[in-house]
């Protein structure tokens, strides 16, 4: 077990992972980052064969317990009506991710105050704002000023993503009934952008951008951090994080893909493996000064997993879409995303919508929606569908409860002997009404713009995209794990910097803020570094 | 668990494969009004197989066809590609009720394959292309309808 000393050791090249790394390169100090996946490489993503629909069966499906790949650990979900979707390589779950790229509302730090629920953040918008846009700027994002959902913003947008035929039928149900809606901020680059090519419309963003347009972590931050030093080490899985007698952290224990143990040595340790993977570690490394894991004095590490429950509303339309040609995630809509307590429950959602579907998504949804049949009749019901349908999810609040959780299961390991996490996790009532307040309003609307026939799902089973909660951000040692800056409570020299942070789940996609997170806590770190008292 | 291929470069028996074939013209028979074969023509099934090879797939898919053979046998006494079609197509749909999980892999196997075939994605009006590195073009579409939304009081939620 070869043993080597750094600075900074950074866990996970994920997206919160490559954001730390890019912004603390800059110190020049010695920072490595071990990852358990491998690079990416674009021109074996998906897109690039004729077989693109059938991998995202397979290789490139969302859920690890699917895709079975060595870089992946399984996962024991079955006391969840929700699977997680993540990826295990450079980029992490932005490589499939669709991008789509809010910022968190005022609001949402402030729940516990305004709306009795959850917890308010140890720190607010305000705070946040400016990192918001650096990330923005890092990333690529196309999008539009002026949202009157949103607070005046400081962003720098790329031109919106085309709205097309699908974008036509759907604004016009929401304008029909005075719903708002905009053209969402999605980290797609419409346009060359930092040594990136713009936008094609390949359709197929949820497995990994071929052009590299997507703003996925390993195109995004990872080459500017390894271009300033940063050492970004791959097929690298970390089994424990090492302690000494004073309790605070000193490296890891990792294998790498030909099977070594390794350790390595830090002065800082910092945790990004999302918000599965970060309490899996935490809790796999127990020591007499943390037996119960690590930085696990409070008990919450693992409590109040949330997901963002999503609501799946699609409709069939005489006019010809878009089909899947171009990004997804072309508008959102907040009208239903602040509490009106009328509505029979608390918080919100963003209707997110989509665009068409691809033919063999097409012929899924139809059999499972019983739109398409077996046998006699298939073909003429698929040519009904195809390439006439769009539709959008209600991506909901999730309010965080206890337990939901995550915890190390007795007896799944992964294939290097790492025991494996097991998710617990039901759905509250306030999730249930919202969910079904998303489904009657997406109905509504797709009928005023003209659809024939609605169908709708939820939760989406597979529809676990968004892992947060896990490791929560707080002042109060006995009600968090990471102070206001994202330093553990109970380890000087640890951080953690993914969902795993986050207080509550605002009813918008995590990723800007998970990020934005990652550049403020760096930033923190910067100033106490400056001042020698990161460590106080 | 993926299955070793054999000389004969098969993953199914005889009678798994025949059955595959079979289900599959089930699912999506054959069209002369598209001009188009069904999902158990030879190729397709052949690409079926190819892709049933990941995972625990191919396992469940057999398990899924042993499955479907028991209930031919005993209704009718025979396999269930040796049926006659309405009953193929009785047991079949029985199958669909009974073994949900069974059939919608069973489905799902069968028309992601299908749904690729050249045969198919012509009769579509598609180009027989991956979507990289071409693309497709997309309209921009009729930005006036946002004027609308445009001139709407911002209403976002102080934090208070």
């Amino acid at each position: 077990m070869a043993e080597e000393t750094v600075d900074v050791l950074i866990i996970g090249a994920g997206a919160s992972g490559a954001a730390m790394a890019w912004s603390l390169a800059e110190t020049k100090m010695h920072i490595v980052c071990l990852e358990q996946g491998g690079l990416m490489n674009p021109l074996a993503y998906p897109s690039t064969g004729r077989d693109w629909e059938a991998r995202q069966q397979s290789d490139f499906n969302s859920n690890p317990n699917v895709r079975g790949l060595k870089t992946d650990y399984p996962i024991n979900e079955d006391e969840s009506c929700i699977k997680v979707a993540n990826f295990n390589g450079v980029g992490g779950g932005t490589v499939l991710y669709a991008g789509h790229f809010p910022r968190f509302h005022p609001s949402d730090f402030r729940t516990k105050s305004l709306d009795g629920v959850g917890d308010d953040w140890p720190i607010d918008y305000n705070q946040i704002a400016p990192y918001y846009a650096e990330n923005e700027k890092m990333t690529g994002v196309a999008g539009m000023n002026g949202d009157p959902a949103y607070p005046s913003d400081n962003a720098q947008r790329l031109p919106p993503l085309p709205l097309g035929e699908s974008g036509k039928v759907l604004a016009k149900g929401f304008n029909a009934l005075g719903y708002h809606w905009w053209p969402s901020d999605t980290a797609i680059i419409t346009e060359d952008y930092d040594g990136r090519a713009g936008c094609i419309n390949l359709g197929a963003c949820g497995a990994g951008c071929a052009q590299g347009a997507k703003g996925s972590a390993d195109v995004t931050y990872w080459p500017h951090a390894q271009r300033a030093g940063v050492d970004l080490r791959t097929r690298c899985r970390v089994r424990e994080i090492t302690v000494g007698e004073d309790g605070m952290a000193t490296g890891a224990h990792y294998v790498t893909g030909d099977g070594q143990e390794k350790e390595i040595k830090a002065h800082v340790v910092i945790v990004a493996c999302n918000g599965i993977g970060t309490p899996r570690l935490l809790l796999n490394s127990k020591s007499p000064q943390h037996p119960d894991g690590l930085a696990n004095s409070s008990g919450l590490v693992g409590k109040n997993l949330m997901f963002h429950p999503y609501a799946w509303i699609q409709g069939m339309f005489e006019e010809v879409t878009d089909g899947f040609a171009g990004p997804h995630k072309l508008m959102r809509s907040q009208e239903f995303y602040e509490t009106d307590e009328s509505r029979g429950y608390k918080r919100g959602y963003t209707l997110e919508i989509q665009r068409g579907m691809p033919p063999v998504r097409t012929a899924h949804t139809g059999l499972k929606h019983g739109r398409i049949p077996w046998g006699e009749g298939h073909h003429d019901a698929f040519r009904k569908m195809f390439n006439h349908c769009t539709g959008m999810v209600a991506v909901c609040e999730d309010l965080p409860e206890e337990h939901n959780r995550v915890t190390i299961d007795p007896v799944l390991k992964d294939s290097d002997g790492i025991p494996a996490p097991k998710i617990s996790y039901t759905l509250s009532e306030n999730s249930k009404r919202m969910l079904q307040h998303g489904v009657d309003r997406a109905t509504e609307i797709l009928k005023a713009g003209g659809a024939t026939d609605v169908y709708s799902e939820w939760p989406i089973p597979y529809g676990g995209w968004h892992l947060m909660g896990t490791a929560r951000m707080g002042t109060d040692p006995a009600r968090s794990v990471v102070n206001e800056w994202g330093r553990a409570h109970d380890c000087r020299n640890l951080f953690i910097i993914d969902g795993s942070i986050f207080v509550t789940s605002a009813g918008v996609n995590p990723t800007n803020t998970i990020q934005a997170l990652a550049l403020y806590v760096a930033d923190q770190m910067k100033q106490r570094l400056a001042n020698a008292t990161l460590f106080d | 668990m993926t299955r070793e291929a054999p000389a004969n470069g098969h993953l199914l028996n005889e009678t798994e494969w025949h059955t595959l074939r079979a289900l599959a013209d089930v699912i999506v028979p054959p069209s002369g009004k598209y001009g188009i074969p069904g999902a158990g023509d030879e190729a397709i099934a052949k690409t079926i197989v190819k892709d049933a090879n990941y995972g625990d797939k191919l396992a469940r898919l057999i398990a899924a066809l042993d499955t479907l053979n028991a209930m031919a046998q005993g209704v009718h006494g025979a396999e269930f590609a040796l049926l006659h079609d309405d009953q193929r197509q009785a047991v079949a749909f029985t199958f669909r009720e009974e073994q949900p999980a069974a059939a919608t892999l069973a489905e799902q196997l069968v028309t992601q394959c299908y749904y690729r075939d050249d045969r198919v994605v012509t009769s579509l009006g598609m180009e027989l292309r991956p979507p990289m590195p071409d693309g497709y073009k997309v309209d921009q579409g009729d930005w006036s309808l946002l004027e609308q939304v445009q001139k709407r009081q911002p209403f976002h939620r102080p934090a208070g």
